[in-house]
Formats: C-alpha cells, sequence, structure tokens
C-alpha cells in the first residue's frame, strides 16, 4: 500500500497565538478512510487544512504523496462543515465548478457532473438553485463536487454535523458505498464516535491544547458495512471503547 | 384577521389615506383668504397645468432623464473599477477612504457653481453633478460587498487552484451583487434629485433646452404655482420610475437565487 498522506511531528500555531497543533505525527496508506475526532478547538480542521495546503505548518514535514502539499493540486478535496455551494449557480454549476476552474470544456465537465451527481443520488436536482434543497441534499452536492476531481485524497470536515441521525445514517452508507467504488483516502472528522466506528478503518482521538492524536484504533469491522453492523456487538464494544479514551481526552470541567 | 378581509385592507388604506390628504389639502385651501389662495393651487389646477404644460414638461423630463442616466452610468461604471481597486488591501481602503469620505460631505449645491466654471451648463454639468451624488453609496456598497465574500468560498476557490480572475468573476464579483443592487437603489433614489438639483443651479436652455429645474426656474419667475405643483410631481413621477426600473433590474439578477425575494415558507 503506498503512503498518500505523512506527517511527521508536525506542529502549528497561528500567528505568535498558542500552538495549535503539537507532535503531530501518522500515516495514511490509500484507501485509508481514517476518521478524526476529539473535543472542539483541538486543531481537526486545523489539520485538514495543513493537509489540504491552505495553511502553513509551523514545525515537522509533511508530505502528500511524496511532496510538499501543493494548493490547487488535482489531487486533493476538500468537503467543508458547511456546504459552501454558490447560492447564483444551479447544482449542476456547483458540482461543474473545481473542472471549471481547471480550464475543463464545458462537454467534459457537464458528463462528470452528471455521472457525480448520479453516485449522491442527485440528479433530478440538476437544474435547481442551492436554497431550493434540503441540508442534505445540499451536503451531497458539496460531496458530488468535492468527487468530481477524482481526488486521490478526500478531506471532509464533519460534513453531517447539522444533519438528523437517520439522514445522517443513510449518508454514511452512501459514502461508504461511493469510497469502495471511486477508492480515495479518506480523512473524516466528526463529533459522533459512532460515526467514526462506522464509517473508518482507523481512528485517530484527538486531544486539546495543543492539540495531539493521543490514540489510534483501528477498526477491524469488515466491508460492506451495513444496517446489521450497526447492532453488531464487535461494533457496540468498539463504541464503548473510543467514548471511554474519548472521556479521559476530554475531562469534564469540574 | 381573514386573508381577503386583510387583502381588502392593504388596497383600502391607502385609498383612504389618499382621501384624506385631498381633503385637508382642500381643507387648507378654505380656510385661505382669496389673495393667499395661489399660494396652494387646488388639485384641479394642478391637472389642469399638467394639461397645458404638458409638451414643455414631457421635454424637460426627458433632458433630465438624460442627464441622470449619463451621470447614473458612469458613476456605475467608474464606481466598480474602483470599488475593484479598494477590495485589494485595507491598506488601500484606509489611504483612499477619507477623500472619498470628504468627497461625499462637500454639499453638490456649493460644488456646482465650481463644475459649471469647468464644464459647460445644461447637460455636462449637470451629468457631472448627477454623477457626483450616486458614486459614493456605490462605490461603498460595491466595495463591501466585494470584501464580504465567505471566506469558506475563497478556501474553495483557493483549494481549487483558482487564478485570480476566476475568484474576481465567478466569486467576488457575484457575491457583491446584492451589495452592489443596495447601493443601485440608493444611487436611483438620488440620481434625478441630482440631475434636477444639477439642473437648478447649472442648467441652460441652450440647444434643446433645459430640464425639470431649470423650467422649475421659470415657472417660479413667471410665479405660475400650479405649474411648479406640476413640475414637482413630474419629478417624483421621474424618481419612480428610475427606481422601479433598478428594483426590476435587482429583481431579475438576484430572483432566482438570493433569499431576500424568498419569504421562509416558499
Ligand atoms: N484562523 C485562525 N486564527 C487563529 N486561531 C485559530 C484560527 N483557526 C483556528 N484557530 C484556533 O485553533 C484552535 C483549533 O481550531 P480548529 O478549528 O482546528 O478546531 P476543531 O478541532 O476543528 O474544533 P471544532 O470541533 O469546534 O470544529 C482553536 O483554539 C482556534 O481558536
Ligand atoms: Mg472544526
Amino acid at each position: 500500500m503506498p503512503t498518500m498522506v505523512d506527517l511527521n511531528d508536525v506542529a502549528k500555531r497561528y500567528g505568535d497565538g498558542p500552538l495549535v497543533l503539537d507532535g503531530v505525527s501518522f500515516r495514511a496508506e490509500k484507501g485509508d478512510l481514517i476518521s478524526l475526532i476529539g473535543p472542539s478547538g483541538c486543531g481537526k480542521t486545523t489539520l485538514l487544512r495543513l493537509i489540504a495546503g491552505l495553511s502553513p505548518l509551523s514545525a515537522g514535514s509533511l508530505a502528500v504523496e511524496g511532496r510538499a502539499p501543493s494548493i490547487g493540486s488535482r489531487e486533493i478535496a476538500c468537503v467543508f462543515q458547511d456546504p459552501t455551494l454558490l447560492p447564483w449557480l444551479t447544482i449542476q454549476k456547483n458540482v461543474e465548478l473545481p473542472l471549471r476552474l481547471r480550464g475543463v470544456s464545458t462537454a467534459e465537465r457537464e458528463i462528470v457532473a452528471q455521472r457525480m451527481l448520479s453516485l449522491v443520488r442527485l440528479s433530478e436536482c440538476a437544474q435547481r438553485y442551492p436554497r431550493q434543497l434540503s441540508g442534505g441534499q445540499r451536503m451531497r452536492a458539496s460531496i458530488a463536487r468535492a468527487l468530481s476531481l477524482s481526488p486521490d485524497i478526500l478531506l471532509l470536515d464533519e460534513p453531517f454535523g447539522a444533519l438528523d441521525e437517520m439522514t445522517r445514517a443513510h449518508l454514511n452508507e452512501e459514502l461508504l458505498d461511493i469510497h469502495r467504488q471511486e477508492a480515495w483516502t479518506g480523512f473524516f472528522v466528526t463529533h459522533s464516535v459512532a460515526e467514526a466506528v462506522f464509517l473508518s478503518n482507523r481512528i485517530l482521538i484527538m486531544r486539546a491544547n495543543p492539540g495531539r492524536i493521543i490514540h489510534e484504533i483501528s477498526v477491524d469491522l469488515p466491508y460492506p458495512r451495513t444496517e446489521q453492523t450497526r447492532e453488531s456487538g464487535a461494533f457496540l464494544s468498539l463504541v464503548g471503547r473510543v467514548s471511554s479514551l474519548l472521556r479521559a481526552a476530554e475531562p469534564l470541567p469540574a | 384577521m381573514s386573508k381577503p378581509g386583510k387583502r381588502i385592507l392593504t388596497f383600502a388604506l391607502p385609498a383612504i389615506a389618499g382621501i384624506l390628504f385631498l381633503a385637508v389639502w382642500y381643507g387648507v385651501r378654505a380656510m385661505m383668504s382669496e389673495d393667499q389662495k395661489f399660494l396652494l393651487p387646488s388639485p384641479v389646477e394642478v391637472l389642469s397645468a399638467f394639461g397645458e404644460h404638458r409638451s414643455v414638461l414631457l421635454h424637460a423630463s426627458l433632458n433630465t432623464l438624460e442627464g441622470a442616466l449619463i451621470g447614473f452610468s458612469a458613476a456605475i461604471v467608474i464606481s466598480l473599477l474602483l470599488a475593484l481597486v479598494l477590495s485589494l488591501s485595507p491598506l488601500v481602503r484606509a489611504s483612499l477612504y477619507p477623500y472619498l469620505m470628504l468627497l461625499q460631505m462637500t454639499p453638490v449645491i456649493v460644488i456646482a457653481p465650481i463644475i459649471l466654471q469647468w464644464a459647460r451648463p445644461g447637460l455636462p454639468s449637470v451629468s457631472i453633478i448627477t454623477f457626483l451624488i450616486c458614486f459614493f453609496p456605490l462605490v461603498v456598497n460595491t466595495t463591501q460587498g466585494l470584501i464580504s465574500t465567505d471566506r469558506n468560498l475563497v478556501d474553495l476557490f483557493r483549494l481549487y487552484g483558482a487564478n485570480k480572475r476566476q475568484e474576481i468573476c465567478l466569486l467576488r464579483l457575484p457575491a457583491a451583487l446584492p451589495y452592489f443592487f443596495t447601493g443601485l437603489r440608493i444611487a436611483a433614489t438620488l440620481g434625478p434629485i441630482g440631475a434636477i438639483m444639477g439642473d437648478f443651479t447649472a442648467g441652460s436652455s441652450a440647444g434643446d433646452g433645459g430640464g425639470l429645474g431649470f423650467q422649475a426656474i421659470i415657472f417660479s419667475s413667471q410665479l405660475k404655482m400650479a405649474a411648479l405643483f406640476a413640475t414637482a410631481m413630474t419629478g417624483c413621477l421621474l424618481g419612480f420610475v428610475f427606481v422601479a426600473g433598478v428594483v426590476f433590474l435587482g429583481w431579475w439578477t438576484l430572483h432566482h437565487w438570493h433569499d431576500s425575494y424568498h419569504r421562509a415558507d416558499s
């Protein structure tokens, strides 16, 4: 398995503020779906921004597919916490946007966008505007847009945070389905332990002040995972184990 | 209240207010002595003044409209260019905003005589005065729009390797449109006022004649009160057409996507 992302003793501070990340090291192999979980403010979003090349490191080293991350490279796509769709473009045009910015021809990007929209089951909504979609549909459009570049690495920052449990569970299964078909390496930030266990093959548990990875759990549940997976004993015991490690990382205020 | 009841009321109330207004108008006239009455012509007299002077008023309106449109359009183009420059950096804004403020603070009525020395009276002066009045709200709002782009969207564009031109054309300009139209609506209410005021101070009957402001001076010197009232109302109508045009343009551009054109439940 080739190494897709390699972080070595990475530290980050904004300006001359305190260290937000300190001594962060890990490797992601091709096809990994890694969940990042930890208390609010522990630097999960920051970590994704470093990997995306949106923000520079303060110390340490980071290699994406063997090179320093460069902005605008084709291999990384990102799904932000909000759908961040352009409200003045139709869903179809939104999904085409990354290709348009790369100068791909209209005909070609229309074909790709339609394929991505059917992948996230939004084909009927292609000609609508973002405001005419539900929160879950917008999120799916945002995922379709990220996938349109056929990225090697997909960064997802709490994409389903604002959705209800049912929609969320449904989108989790869809995401796994897409992952099986498209085989990117994924980083998935979430606050839900169950979601982390259900989706990923590895979970990184983080602590705040400064942000560090304090545990790594591998999730050995077989893919494809389904509704039955959620009810299995192995799943539930993993959820229990991650939850207690997380509680230890995040001591409740006295 | 029931829905039809409410609907009737939304039509009835302005009608009632209008009738009350006319009643007060006639009431005040009734209280005036005969030799004061010329100060306040009756609505009927105003209407007939409209009829009597309609070709003069129409001609003056078109002249005013021309000046207003030229000044307004120039203000749009130049404010857009300046807003793009101002949106480049806080440093640029900090160095230029004080002078923009100064320009805005100076009363146009005082600048008008200066303009009149620099440009020919009539259309050139009127256009410049309109431009000066429309310019500021457009620059300020458009600049605000250009620098208020959602940070996440800017990151998105960076992530996908957008160049500066793409960032401006595909992101910053469309995102600034609602702000631009806010400025445009303010400018549209000011534009005809500016043109009429400009015409009042810098108008000229040379060539094909003056605008509404110039016509007001003529009627005033002739003590034609009813005609003055008719002129005022023509100006009001002109302003209304201007604003309505801009409101329609805003609706046409934004209604597909902007939340301000949609109620929460529609
Ligand atoms: N642009 C910035 N400038 C200065 N400090 C920042 C900036 N962005 C984040 N921080 C700080 O860095 C720390 C980590 O922020 P980050 O957004 O990465 O946390 P997070 O783990 O994603 O939190 P959450 O779960 O609430 O989204 C926080 O203390 C935050 O205040
Ligand atoms: Mg975050």
